[in-house]
């Protein structure tokens, strides 16, 4: 099984090391962020609350972890589409879990790499040390990239079912969570209604428990266990999902409809 | 004693809503056999090698590779199997050692340097491994893709119209190492191509397809006999535009 997950993992590492464009989407589409939020962030300092300029550098690194987690498993996917190859790998002997581990596995090199990246930018430009808030963070970033691991097992599935019209999902998804997930503002901002189905989202959570672990220092466990609880139910329905939507696509049989597109 | 097949369908029917792309089809192939499948577009080939490889799941009927039932044992199949098509290609930003390293792993192959090099010499593509896979021409990606469907030293090979893309010269050189891979270590072939004269050429036995049923089977001089002259070609035409043989 190890073999086999590696060699994904190595096609996928190939496939970053021989191309700028998938680098920069690793650094470049996050530093941007970095440097719109966190500039906006410094002024707002000198004209509004202190402690806001602390949660919104926090907020973007942190929404990246997600984004990348999410975009990192989808986009495996997808460039197998675009090159043609995903027939050559359904009649490789993988099982499905290899094929999700080991695209989880790059969502974690990515996420990583993203997150450094963005935390050794933001010291010197902003002051902000993300090791300085301690390891209360950590298990609030790991919630985030088991949330990006169950929308990319999502995306993917719906990639599979309806092809190329459904890539604009692999960048829409996490566009569509950002607004109800309370990333940049207190989940208490949103219309009350708005407010239950925010509240049903893992990242949720992880963005109130980080905020609030950025001004106590210490975790608030009751947030930590809902994120963890929901994404469980997250993961678990999104394996489910993508397993039944790999029934109907050798059904219908789009696998080789992916492979010619 | 009557020996097993090595492919087999039994029945085999594949329905997509109302249009039945293969409709009730029997066929048997036996080991180091090359098997043509022939038929117009849309006359169910890709739709069977599907079925066969389980890419596609029969909506009744069976599909047997080297004795195993695909449904069941689709993995084990795999292992033993591997394919080619025309219509497929290796990830274009990977050099040509990179796409096959990852692929012998996939086959199980941690340190398959030699076998991708014997590889790349037996195609004559040597001159490629170093280079991005997507910067080669059609006929050095189409002998790359074969290098790739021998890999896993299969038992069984599904080429689909493996030399689309190739000027005669080389497809000729394709077809010969394909004639003396399968001879010397007695692999099955399922191969499709709208090349009559490499049907002629290349397969032992052949099925024509219309409307996902078998129409006409045997080898390719009986076929031909059967049709009192003329050529696999002419036969291929009768039959696309909905003639019959006698």
């Amino acid at each position: 099984m190890w073999l086999r997950v590696s060699a994904l993992l190595l096609r996928y590492l190939y496939l970053y090391r021989r191309s700028p464009a998938r680098v920069m989407g690793v650094v470049f589409w996050p530093v941007m962020d970095l440097l719109v939020w966190g500039f906006l962030t410094s002024y707002l300092k000198t004209v509004a609350v202190p402690g806001l300029f602390l949660y919104l550098i926090g907020a973007v690194i942190f929404w990246d972890v997600f984004y990348s987690s999410q975009q990192a498993i989808t986009l495996s996917i997808t460039e197998e589409i675009w090159s043609r190859n995903i027939l050559n790998l359904f009649v490789a002997p993988i099982r499905v879990s290899e094929l999700l581990l080991a695209t989880c596995l790059v969502g974690i090199l990515r996420a990583v790499a993203s997150a450094l990246v963005l935390a050794s930018l933001a010291y010197p430009l902003y002051a902000f040390n993300l090791l300085s808030v301690g390891f209360a963070l950590i298990p609030f970033l790991f919630a985030l990239l088991l949330f990006g691991w169950a929308m990319g097992m999502f995306t993917m599935a719906l990639i599979l079912r309806f092809g190329q019209a459904a890539e604009a999902l692999i960048w829409g998804i996490p566009f569509l969570i950002q607004p109800l997930s309370a990333v940049f503002y207190p989940v208490t901002v949103l219309p009350a209604w708005l407010r239950l189905v925010s509240r049903l989202l893992p990242s949720t959570h992880v963005f109130e428990g980080m905020r609030s672990a950025l001004a106590t220092g210490s975790v608030d466990a009751g947030t930590l266990l809902a994120a963890i609880g929901l994404n469980v139910l997250y993961l678990a329905a999104a394996a489910a999902f993508f397993g039944w939507m790999l029934v109907r696509v050798r059904e219908k049989g789009y696998l080789s409809r992916l492979g010619m597109e | 004693m009557t020996p097993s097949p090595v492919l087999e369908a039994r029945e085999l029917t594949k329905r997509f809503g109302e249009v039945t792309a293969v409709d009730s089809l029997s066929f048997e192939v036996l080991r180091g056999e090359i098997f043509g499948i022939l038929g117009a577009n849309g006359a169910g080939k890709t739709t069977t090698i599907q079925l066969l490889l389980g890419l596609t799941t029969p909506t009744s009927g069976e599909a047997r590779v080297l004795g195993m039932d695909i449904r069941t044992e689709r993995r084990r199949i795999l292992q033993r199997v591997n394919f080619s098509s025309a219509y497929t290609a290796l990830p274009a930003n990977l050099t040509v050692r990179q796409n096959l390293r990852v692929f012998a792993r996939l086959y199980g192959d941690r340190r398959a340097e030699e076998k991708i090099a014997s590889l790349l010499a037996l195609l004559e593509v040597s001159e490629t491994a170093d280079r991005v896979t997507g910067g080669l021409s059609s006929g050095q990606q189409t002998r790359v893709n074969l290098c790739k469907a021998f890999l896993n030293d299969p038992e069984v090979l599904f080429l689909d119209e493996p030399t689309a893309s190739l000027d005669p010269d080389i497809a000729e050189k394709v077809r010969n190492v394909l004639r003396g891979i399968q001879r010397e270590r007695r692999v099955t072939i399922l191969y499709t191509s709208h090349n009559m004269g490499e049907i002629e050429r290349m397969c032992d036995r052949v099925i024509f397809l219309a409307k996902g049923r078998i129409v006409v089977e045997g080898t390719p001089g009986e076929i031909v006999a059967r049709a009192k002259g003329g050529s696999l070609e002419e036969v291929f035409v009768r039959i696309a535009r909905g003639g019959e043989l006698p």
